[in-house]
């Protein structure tokens, strides 16, 4: 395949596609980023275009999938689905919470090919990992679980999400993970979108917050150094330069959604005026290169004039562009978080108002608002 | 991700590949890697031969230095080197495990 994109360089194939198999989830933690209005169960794709969507993904060049959701566990066909990928070549990622697994599955998922099962953890107490989850009985869950991952041999990441209520708690995410075997831990700050969005003023942290992990996570990264890898997610918000989202838009990563609409990122569909694709309407490998909604934001073409002329801008590729409409109502705009951007003191008022630690009642995700 | 090299091998230590961590040859990108939970090492000629005599077969790193001598007829002291430091780097980076 050959594709072009705005910049005139050859457009490289995704290394990775995050399969949002389904948006069921027995879970309806407060930060979800899924969007608020979910997929129901009777527009999900079937095994049968899945299967097609993988193949073709592998044909294009595509290394990794991540099954994901909601809950992919929920779907009756993970076991084909991870079979028909791993038979196509792709290293296999399953991003769960846990809840409706069990040994045996896992094994029948590992027999399948599944090599890493990423287990997402609300905190390292129960009571309080539960109130964020709204699923009494989940923290237990979820460590028996995490055991029979890697006693399975597979290799086992702790997703570990990280608000005002738990990031004092960083070190004991660390010892949990090293507890369970994991070879692997994400330290991921709430990222505002979805129902995280709506609960910002409940889950932000303050600035003192931020800093003191920053230094408890450092102080312990010496020690880890070969037996646990340490993915971590700063947040933004007290930041002066933007991440590369999704490292560039339309870059490395493609999104595809329980109905198979094929997005830049998983929080793309709050743009408004983009249209997505469909795996069920068009070649993946054609969206890719050609869909509206990947050229919108693909490159540097479409950046405001100070990005444009910034030596930053194939750095950070302008920042999040959800971020950027969530923050400054145009998605069109610089990540306000760039200290250079005309926005930037935006943050400061919404760090002010809503970073704290205070406990707020949450509002829970769920199927009708 | 460049991981200062703090993990040391000695020739007695036998290295496998961690969980999750398969090696793999990407047809379309035309070379041979490590692929890992979210991650991707692109394996040189030199890597990728030290990946399968390290790990193809259970031997002790010796054995492999060795073998890997023997097959590129060059100097013992230069292989166990160039062995030594590529797995200290997987190792510190978690593709390898001891
Ligand atoms: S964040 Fe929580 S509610 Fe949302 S999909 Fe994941 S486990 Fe389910
Ligand atoms: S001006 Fe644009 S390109 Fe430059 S640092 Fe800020 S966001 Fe990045």
């Amino acid at each position: 395949m050959t594709a072009h994109c705005s910049t005139g360089t050859t457009l490289e194939p995704p290394l990775a596609i995050l399969a949002e198999l389904t948006h069921r989830c027995p879970l309806r933690c407060a930060y979800c980023s899924n969007p608020l209005q979910l997929d129901p169960a009777s527009r999900e794709l079937d095994t049968a275009t899945w299967c097609r969507v993988l193949d073709e993904a592998a044909e294009m060049g595509v290394i990794q999938v991540h099954f994901s959701g909601g809950e992919p566990t929920a779907r009756k066909d993970l076991e084909t689905l991870v079979a028909h990928a791993t038979q196509a070549g792709l290293y296999v990622n399953l991003i769960t919470s846990a809840v409706l697994l069990d040994r045996t599955r896992l094994k029948r998922l590992r027999d399948a090919g599944l090599q890493h099962v990423q287990v997402g953890f609300q905190d390292t107490v129960a009571d309080k990992a539960e109130r964020i989850s709204g699923f009494p009985g989940g923290h237990p869950k979820k460590l028996e679980v995490a055991r029979d991952v890697t006693d399975l041999g597979l290799a086992l990441t702790v997703n570990a999400i990280v608000q005002r209520h738990n990031i004092d708690r960083v070190d004991d995410f660390i010892d949990m993970a090293l507890d369970l075997g994991a070879g692997r831990i994400e330290i991921a700050n709430v990222q505002y979108y979805g129902w995280a969005l709506k609960n910002r003023g409940a889950l932000m942290p303050t600035h003192e917050q931020l800093i003191r992990m920053d230094e408890r996570v450092r102080a312990r990264l010496p020690e880890l150094k070969g037996r646990l890898v340490v993915d971590y997610v700063v947040p933004d918000y007290y930041g002066k330069r933007p991440k590369a989202c999704m490292g560039g838009w339309g870059s490395k990563f493609l999104n595809i959604n329980p109905s198979g609409a094929v997005l830049p990122c998983h929080a793309a569909e709050t743009i408004p005026g983009l249209t997505f694709d469909r795996v069920t309407e068009r070649p993946l490998a054609d969206i890719w290169a050609n869909s509206a909604a990947f050229q919108r934001y693909r490159g540097t073409d479409w950046m405001p004039a100070r990005c444009r002329s910034c030596d930053q801008k194939e750095v950070d590729w302008g920042g999040c562009r959800c971020q950027a409409l969530a923050l400054t109502g145009n998605a069109d705009n610089a990540d306000p978080v760039c200290e250079l951007s005309e926005h930037h003191g935006l943050l400061a008022g919404i760090t002010a108002a809503d970073g704290g630690t205070a406990e707020v009642p949450l509002t829970y995700r769920s199927f009708s608002l | 991700m460049t991981a200062p090299q703090e993990v040391s091998v000695g020739e007695d230590d036998r290295v496998r590949l961690a969980p999750g961590v398969m090696l793999r040859q990407d047809r379309v990108r035309n070379h041979w890697q490590l692929l890992g939970p979210e991650r991707v090492l692109v394996l040189d000629d030199i890597a990728l031969e030290v990946v399968r005599a390290t790990t193809g077969q259970p031997v002790t790193v010796r054995e492999a230095i060795d073998a890997l001598a023997a097959q590129f007829d060059a100097p013992r002291a230069e292989i166990a080197a160039d062995v030594r430091e590529v797995l200290a780097d997987m190792i510190a980076k978690g593709f390898l495990t001891r």
